[in-house]
């Protein structure tokens, strides 16, 4: 198995559960099942078992893997030198699952879907665009920039409505894009993450080779997933872009005085997407778009910048629901976080987030004290104020 | 039976915190140092001290043994069950159930961490602090408490058990107990004056009953914070130089260190003063009477305060230190054991030299690490043998450095510190027989049907 060497030094000793100041456990799998077993020190110690022939593959072996959100904590918090590598020793083993055909259902289902239909939802690719009507955003002809939507802004309903902020805000700044609609790929973050390494290489390289013969040089994206595998692991492939997940570009506008707003009276606090976030490090523009924004009072979570806790939707958890609900889901502890800041807007970046937190609020029946709005919507409402 | 006991088990707790799974089987089958595995029938996580009852209850009536566990970081196999049954992860029973700020201290349940801890006073109560030792902030202040442990205050205030006043205990045989002043009034600010009853179970590693919940001492938290370090290279002036700092009751912890590596710290002994304070007046003060208690060494040129790069600080002022666990990577083996031995300060050198040898015969890579207890009543030495995990031969090497530091520091005048089961051997043999006799007798009587942990504080 690759990363093989570095299985035996983990030492269990935790810190990967933690954000820096130890308020809370970190870790979405270990905070939401408990046992050892599903932390990251668990994971390592399993893995070298099933290596070592001392424990089988199961259906909670599989269980344990898949559950990770691949939020980046543990790499973020590890105290061993080797700790970059945590994730990909996850992938690895779960690519030797999905070698020998052991994966669970719902990952099974995932890639079975994207396998006959290019993307998780089974619509058909023609649909893939539908969530442009009205917005003015025209297919790809050689704009300065592609608008890569993805999976989850292309097809899911709460998604839909954050791309047409986004597209709206991008149109209303003057800036020149188009999208790929019907000939849009899914990006294959989560499918990379799943450990379909075969699967993955196809995705990238069918959305690579579109993206060179349109002569595509720069691409916003609205996921940070997609900003996270485009930017880093498509160049590998040989797609190199200049990539930007679109909140970098909006505070670019703002500072371009591109953008203007009215007075916003809310109190907003921001939750920090994992694959924006701790792997991209991408902190300070959301912020900044918010702060700009005259008569919003921004407050911080506890947990922050590189200790944000993950909404509990990354890993390809959004589409095999391994974590699961519950009070314990990492949304429903994150929206209760956003609640005790006395904020009445939780703003995201993500259109996973919102859709996870979205249907929190809806359980914690706290929709009407917190709503979840994404950055772009945030901008239009202070605009149209 | 085992399908009838975990079917019962899922009555308490639910089925979402009871497994007899082949994964968590092996996890909690051992711990991260080198003590052998044995398997339990099932892992727990109980969530209320209630479902600790009922679980102690069952384990009676089918005569099942019961480990409590924290984190499972002492190192020394103390959380593996060496009969098999149960092993209860108490990290579920994690609440900060009062603080009271006056009096200070804090109710907690077993399985909170020192890191929870920590983090929660700094938000809610920055004027107050508990003793957090440099295990990593996982550590189970329960846990650390029925191992005996110390920590970053323990040179003013003494060992953590000391620092305790209060605890709530399942007995052995499923009593709800209490002990201290709690048991009287429903206020958690003593251990006494009564018979002093928490002795039964701190520092009985989860024999005696299960911890469920414990009030511990709070202390003001200083503003300001900085460390001296003072370099010698004879371990027979360490006494001494504990004895002068001590005595100006300036320093809030000391901390006595040696490794080979950097080349240069080879042979040095270095003694880390942390002193704190809430003006630079006040630490200016402080650093003035510190220096001038071991003015003789510098004069005589037998030591000196080393230079502390402004890189080093912060590694340094952390509780917990995070390097101190980044050394189970110093020969990317991902292990090492940490054993400790409970001495007199004047027998400090003759325990360095044997340690130092030992090293020599074992392990290339090594580290000690001392902590003063008690502004001088003794010091908890403690050594890190590193070992690969991945090479069994290696791992036996190691394996015989702890035999051997065991029995060094024994022979040295020493106590073992959170024994494993051969230290606890080795101990209750040198034991007086009628303490060893008091020991069994308590044991026999809290716990009839030897389910506590069993296999330690055992004759063999």
């Amino acid at each position: 198995m690759e990363h093989e060497d570095i299985i035996h030094r983990c030492f269990r000793c935790g810190y990967c559960k933690f954000p820096e100041g130890y308020q809370d456990i970190n870790c979405p799998s270990y905070r939401k099942f408990g046992f050892e077993t599903y932390s990251p020190g668990g994971r390592m110690w399993l893995i070298r078992a099933r290596l070592n022939k001392e424990i089988n593959t199961s259906k909670r072996y599989g269980e344990i893997l898949f559950s990770c959100a691949t939020c980046g904590n543990c790499m973020e918090h590890c105290v061993m030198p080797f700790k970059d590598d945590l994730l990909s020793v996850f992938e690895a083993a779960k690519a030797e699952l999905v070698d020998e055909g052991l994966i669970p259902p719902g990952v099974r289902d995932y890639f079975k879907a994207i396998n006959v239909n290019v993307n998780p939802y089974k619509e058909p690719q023609h649909t893939r665009a539908d969530w442009v009507q009205n917005t003015g955003i025209e297919m790809y002809s050689g704009q300065e920039y592609l608008f890569y939507v993805g999976d989850v802004g292309s097809f899911d309903e709460r998604g839909k409505r954050m791309a047409r902020a986004v597209a709206k805000v991008l149109k209303e700044a003057d800036v020149s894009i188009g999208i790929l609609g019907s000939e849009e790929t899914c990006d294959g973050n989560e499918v990379k993450a799943l450990g379909e390494k075969g699967l993955f290489q196809f995705l990238a390289e069918k959305n690579i080779t579109q993206f060179d013969r349109l002569g595509i040089k720069k691409i916003i994206t609205l996921d940070p997933h997609a900003f996270n595998v485009l930017r880093k692991e498509y160049p590998k492939l040989g797609g190199n872009y200049l990539v930007l997940h679109y909140s970098q570009l909006v505070a670019h506008l703002i500072r371009d005085k591109r953008l203007s707003f009215n007075e916003l009276n809310a109190k907003i606090t921001y939750h920090d997407p994992c694959y924006l976030g701790r792997h991209n490090h991408v902190y300070d523009e959301p912020r900044k778009i918010l702060q700009t924004i005259p008569g919003l009072q921004f407050v911080e979570m506890t947990r922050n910048y590189e200790n944000a806790y993950c909404c509990g939707g990354g890993g390809g958890n959004f589409f095999t629901d391994i974590l699961g609900m519950g009070e314990d889901s990492p949304s429903r502890i994150r929206v209760r976080e956003a609640l005790d800041t006395g904020a009445d807007i939780l703003a995201v970046a993500c259109p996973v987030c919102a859709k996870m937190f979205e249907d929190a609020v809806k359980t914690e029946e706290i929709e009407d004290r917190l709503k979840i709005m994404d950055l772009a919507e945030i901008i239009i409402e202070a605009r149209n104020q | 039976m085992m399908e009838k006991s975990y079917e019962a088990l899922i009555e308490i707790v639910g089925p979402k915190y009871v497994s007899n799974q082949p994964e968590e089987v092996f996890f909690y089958s051992r711990d991260p140092g080198i003590s052998e595995p044995h398997n339990p029938d099932f892992v727990v996580m109980p969530g209320t001290t209630q479902e600790v009852q009922e679980i102690v209850l069952l384990a009676n009536r089918e005569k099942i043994p019961i480990v409590p566990m924290g984190a499972s970081l002492s190192l020394a196999g103390l959380c593996i069950p060496l009969r098999n049954g149960i092993v209860l992860d108490m990290k579920r029973m994690n609440r900060i159930l009062e603080v009271n700020e006056t009096s200070r201290y804090v109710l907690i349940e077993a399985g909170v961490s020192h890191g929870v801890l920590q983090s929660y006073l700094n938000k809610n109560y920055p004027r107050l602090m508990h003793s957090i030792p440099d295990a990593p902030p996982m550590n189970t202040i329960g846990g650390n408490m029925a191992l005996f442990g110390s920590g970053h205050l323990s040179q003013e205030t003494g060992f953590h058990t000391e620092m305790v006043q209060g605890l709530e205990v399942v007995l052995p045989t499923g009593e709800i107990c209490y002990t201290g002043s709690c048991s009287v009034v429903p206020k958690w600010f003593a251990r006494g004056p009564l018979p002093d009853l928490a002795g039964l179970f701190l520092g009985w590693l989860g024999t005696t009953g299960i911890i469920t919940k414990l009030s511990i001492r709070l202390y003001p938290k200083p503003r300001k914070k900085d460390v001296l370090i003072f370099v010698t290279e004879n371990p027979d002036f360490i006494p001494d130089i504990v004895y002068n700092i001590t005595e100006t009751k300036m320093a809030e912890d000391i901390n006595i260190f040696a490794q080979p590596k950097p080349d240069w710290a080879e042979g040095f002994q270095q003694t880390a003063i942390y002193i704190t304070g809430n003006s630079e007046e006040e630490m200016s003060f402080k650093r003035g009477l510190i220096r001038r208690s071991l003015h003789k060494y510098i004069h005589n040129k037998k030591g000196g305060f080393m230079f502390v790069l402004p890189m080093m600080k912060p590694g340094m002022m952390e509780s917990p230190i995070r390097e101190l666990s980044r050394f189970a990577d110093v020969e990317k083996g991902g292990g090492f054991e940490y054993i400790g031995v409970i001495i007199a300060i004047e027998d400090f050198p003759q325990l360095y030299r044997d340690a130092v040898e030992i090293a020599a015969k074992y392990r290339p890579k090594w580290s000690i690490m001392c902590r003063v207890i008690g502004r001088g009543h003794s010091i908890m030495f403690s050594y890190a043998w590193p070992f690969n995990r991945a090479n069994p031969e290696d791992m036996e090497k190691a394996r015989k450095a702890l035999f051997e530091s065991n029995a060094s520091g024994l022979r040295n005048g020493g106590v073992i510190w959170k024994p494993d089961i051969e230290g606890q051997s080795m101990m209750m043999k040198m034991m007086d027989p009628n303490t060893v006799h008091l020991l069994q007798k308590i044991r026999k009587t809290l716990d009839p049907n030897d389910i506590m942990n069993p296999g330690n504080w055992e004759i063999s």
